[in-house]
């Protein structure tokens, strides 16, 4: 047990402070504390992936971040993906494209290939494969969540312009 | 007014039987919004953590609380004296033995349970758990279940050391379990004995673990002022669990509420009752507050749920043209400290007896002797009904080395052998009827689809370079829908399953059935089949599952039973509502029952079409003064469905694999699948499902293994070791279909989820073994990982420069 400190930080564009020991993962701060349970928990040696959230513009397992690592940062989870009751192109294209099942990986998939499309717009089929390969899935067996993100990424590429406009 | 659109187009419009509708389930999971057991959060909820063995047997000379209760956060310490007086330090397993629910006095596997910290949080329990001081005496341990009936093996169990029988039939050693059989084993012998040709191989299915990706859990909160329980829990069986907390705890199960929520995956690891869940029961009701229990990763791999480890023999008898004659299958069953296997109380061995497979075999005898070692009690059955995988491996395995054996073709040895169309329903010589099956079409259909001959002229070019690659053939018989109440019971409990359909006035309904879907996307499915039943949208049908309060009474979900049970309970609960339904529309229409037919969606007057009356009105006036004389009001129906049979999927899988001779890397090229699970509800959800199934297949054939050194220490229980398929390594999956349906199922619907995994396994073994068999090479046990298929290369000679 540690001194306990106030950490701020924006989570999906809100501001929040929290009250956390030095050892409290952020996984535990979110779920437990900020009552974001999204984030999933499924292995804690961050090799399953449930955990992903974005955080500062790269994904990361938060079962392997400290929350007083967090001060001034921007995180974002699965529960900032809607906006204005509109779903955003990649929850829409999991559902579309049947790239879920019992649901735990897919908050975690999800933040991941929302990255991931930042990063690379229009990723090949083994791209997708490399890139996600820190998210698993039990359920899948990944097929159609490689058809999801190619959905969304064609999605996302014909909204492009008429932001622009 | 009915609606006057075509019958095609209304039926569309239903989105029932056979459509892909998008999953109802999906709208909360892509929001992060769905509700496991981890996202429940009570007002002044503890938090319990297990203090674990670290040896794999040993005596406790002594536990001291005193430093553990001095953590800050720390509430309280339980061990087995503490749950000895309310009777609870022990419990029935579902498979007919006692499980240490606390290690009582001694611990017979390394991650025993053996003391629960509660405290604040899940860091303060943390805390607390490294502080409990246990002083333990080191005895020797049984690792290997071949030595486990040695003469001066140790006694793993002494509490029932003096029984001479633990639920099924008589015990020779004080190791050893039961010993089940089945078939005509003089029959079978005298066969044997004057054969053409005999084939015998040594094959292992090795312990393995499910690892569903969200781990074992729950919450349980007793209150004391009402004296009910309810239990937040990762339960594929919530009303089998019910009874046996009410049995156990004395508390009428009237007061206990098992709650299923939304479960991260299962594949089998979900269905027994665990030590973890008892212990939270009784810290809530000692402490007077909920308790929250959950899993690590770690205790999730080493202690709940293991499945396999089957030490099998196969024996085949034939003529010299590969004509079977007999079968002879053996098992050594490592059950582990307990046997907390799930079973059918009349069937120790699950559902093993399955193992003649597709074929037309006159004679068979089987048997299994299962033994206790000092590892992790269990034999869950990872995706598949109990048994069924070691039994389809062999006999699918078997058919190879009987084709190797006698130099005819893997796909021509099968052809040779299958039952044919017209045999069915065929009753194998260990007393299953297969319901239906069309196995010839099957393979004939996946042989043209991948070339069969223009591969197996490519492997031959291969190997006159020195190159190696594998075809592998799966043609295999699953055995799913637990299942007939003469035959199949736990704990005396029937495997029937139920539905309760409730119709509102405006023309929706809800459905509450005693399944559980752990990722099976039921509330989709079930509302299709309700809907093609009853011609209401199934948008507009609610599934409820899982909450014990509110579904009526069923075995949940497992052993691929909820199409093949709970489905058919949805259609016959729905066809009792039909009926009344066509009462009241006799009597609103002014005609004789007789006189009308149903259309989609509606009664209408046979030669009069325009004389209809609609589901939706038909549910309206079921609420209204306007009803035949003496109905009751309502249009509500309840079925519990005992099924008259298993019924049985099948399928043929083709397996192309490229072996790198100096790596031993193994690497998947093609993998067919054509499955035939009878009547279709929704393909979208079935290809899924035979996607996930064959990935799982995959990680068993290529990497899982839990293995322990001689002392019975883990030698891999985290993701870091235990292997979980990534994107990266997962093969692209070729899927394809034949409807055959099942003749005794009410919509012909056979379970789909677990024959990708039982058929997939024996496969990928057959590609790969097959990639050696030009160089006498007739089995090479799972897991075929790089290194392990690099040793074959070394002891073939091929990984020459």
């Amino acid at each position: 047990m540690g001194k306990k400190h106030t950490v701020s930080f924006k989570l999906n564009g809100k501001a929040v402070d929290v009250v956390v020991e030095p050892r409290e993962l952020l996984i535990h701060t979110l779920r437990e504390k900020l009552l974001h349970t999204g984030p999933h928990i499924g292995c804690e040696t961050s090799h399953c992936g449930a955990c992903t959230v974005d955080l500062d513009g790269m994904s990361v397992k938060s079962c392997t971040v400290l929350t007083v690592q967090c001060q001034d940062s921007d995180v974002l989870t699965i529960e900032g993906f809607e906006q204005g009751g509109a779903l955003h192109a990649l929850q829409q294209s999991f559902s579309e494209q049947h790239g879920l099942q019992c649901g735990y990986c897919t908050p975690g998939m999800v933040t991941r290939a929302y990255r991931l499309l930042k990063e690379n717009p229009d990723p090949s089929e083994e791209e997708i494969r490399y890139w996600m390969a820190g998210n698993l899935c039990r359920c899948t067996g990944y097929q159609n969540i490689v058809k999801a993100v190619q959905h969304a990424a064609k999605k996302l590429a014909a909204a492009v312009p008429n932001r622009a406009a | 007014m009915p609606d006057d659109k075509s019958a095609l187009e209304r039926a569309t419009n239903l989105q029932g039987m056979g459509a892909s509708r998008l999953r109802k389930e999906d709208a909360r999971f892509i929001r992060g919004r769905g509700t496991y057991v981890d996202d429940i959060k009570l007002p002044g909820m503890l938090f319990g953590a297990m203090v674990r063995s670290p040896y794999a047997h040993a005596r406790i000379k002594s536990i001291n609380k005193a430093k553990a209760l001095a953590v800050p956060g720390v509430v309280a310490v339980l061990t087995a004296d503490d749950l000895k007086p309310v009777k609870l330090h022990w419990m029935p397993t579902l498979g007919g033995d006692v499980q240490a629910v606390l290690a009582d006095k001694k611990v017979c596997f390394q991650m025993q349970e053996v003391a629960m910290v509660i405290a604040s949080d899940r860091y303060a329990a943390a805390d607390g758990a490294e502080q409990v001081e246990v002083d333990y005496e080191e005895l020797p341990a049984i690792v290997d279940p071949r030595l486990s009936m040695a003469k001066d093996a140790p006694i793993i169990r002494e509490d029932i050391a003096d029984k001479d029988n633990v639920s099924h039939g008589p015990r020779t050693h004080p190791n050893h379990i039961f010993t089940w059989e089945a078939g005509d084993k003089a029959a079978t012998d005298a066969a044997f004995a004057g054969a053409e040709v005999v084939v015998r191989e040594e094959i292992l299915n090795p312990r393995v673990h499910p690892c569903p990706l969200e781990t074992c859990g729950c919450v349980a909160s007793f209150d004391k002022v009402t004296g009910q329980l309810t239990v937040y829990m990762t339960s594929q069986a919530p009303h089998l669990v019910r009874t046996v907390v009410a049995m156990l705890s004395g508390i009428p199960e009237s007061k206990i509420r098992i709650v299923g929520g939304d479960i991260g995956g299962g594949f089998g690891n979900k269905v027994p009752v665990y030590p973890g869940y008892v212990v939270a029961i009784v810290a809530s009701i000692v402490t007077g507050v909920p308790i929250k229990w959950i899993e690590s990763r770690i205790d999730n791999i080493s202690t709940t749920g293991f499945a396999r480890d089957y030490h099998g023999v196969g024996e085949l008898a034939a003529d010299k043209d590969g004509r079977i004659k007999a079968l002879r299958f053996t098992a050594l069953a490592d059950h582990g400290a307990f046997n907390s296997h799930v079973s059918a109380t009349k069937l120790p061995a699950g559902l093993f007896s399955i193992c003649t497979g597709s074929y037309a075999i006159p004679k068979a005898y089987c048997r299994v002797d299962a033994v206790y070692t000092n590892k992790a009690p269990g034999g869950v059955a990872y995706r598949c009904s109990l048994r069924v995988t070691e039994a389809v491996y062999l006999i699918e395995r078997m058919m190879d080395v009987l084709a190797q054996k006698l130099g005819i073709d893997k796909a021509e040895i099968r052809r040779r052998n299958f039952v044919r169309a017209e045999q069915f329903p065929y009753t194998t010589a260990l007393g299953w009827t297969l319901d239906s099956g069309s196995y010839h079409a099957a393979l004939e259909k996946v042989l043209k689809a991948v070339d069969y001959d223009g591969l197996r002229r490519e492997q031959a070019e291969k190997r006159a370079k020195g190159e190696l690659m594998g075809i592998g053939i799966s043609t295999f018989t699953e055995i799913v829908g637990a299942g007939p109440t003469k035959v199949c019971d736990i704990l005396g409990i029937g495997l029937f399953d139920s539905c309760d359909i409730r119709v509102n006035p405006t023309g929706s309904a809800i459905a509450r059935l005693g399944t559980m879907s752990q990722g099976q996307g039921h509330a989709t499915t079930y509302a299709q089949i309700i809907a093609t039943e009853l011609g209401l949208s199934s948008d507009e049908i609610q599934i409820e599952e899982g909450d014990t309060d509110k579904a009526p009474y069923g075995a949940g979900t497992w052993g691929s039973r909820s199409t093949p049970v709970g489905g058919a309970a949805a259609a016959m609960a729905a066809r009792k509502i039909r009926a009344k339904a066509q009462k009241i529309a006799a009597h609103l229409l002014e005609v004789g029952e007789g006189d009308l037919e149903w259309e989609v969606d509606r009664f209408k007057v046979k030669g009069n079409p325009s004389q209809a009356k609609t589901m939706k009105e038909i549910a309206m006036a079921a609420h209204t003064s306007n009803l035949p004389d003496g109905m009751e009001k309502g249009l509500d129906a309840t079925e519990y469905y005992d099924p008259p049979n298993m019924t049985f999927p099948f399928g043929a899988y083709v397996c192309v694999v490229d072996v790198d001779r100096f790596t031993g890397e193994s690497k998947v090229r093609r993998f067919y699948a054509l499955d035939d699970c009878g009547t279709r509800i929704n393909p979208m959800i079935i290809e899924g499902q035979i996607h996930g199934g064959l990935t799982e297949a995959f990680a068993v054939a290529f990497g899982q293994a839990i293995p322990f050194d001689e002392n019975g220490n883990h030698l891999g229980n985290s993701l870091m070791d235990y292997f979980l398929p990534t994107a990266v390594e997962t093969p692209h999956w070729e899927t394809d279909h034949t409807v055959t349906p099942s003749p005794h199922h009410p919509i012909g619907a056979k379970g789909v989820a677990e024959s990708p995994h039982v058929g997939g396994i024996p496969c990928f073994s057959n590609a790969v073994i097959d990639a050696f068999a030009h160089l006498g090479v007739t089995h090479m046990d799972m897991p075929h990982t790089s290194y392990r298929v690099w040793q074959q290369c070394k002891a073939s000679g091929v990984n020459k420069r």
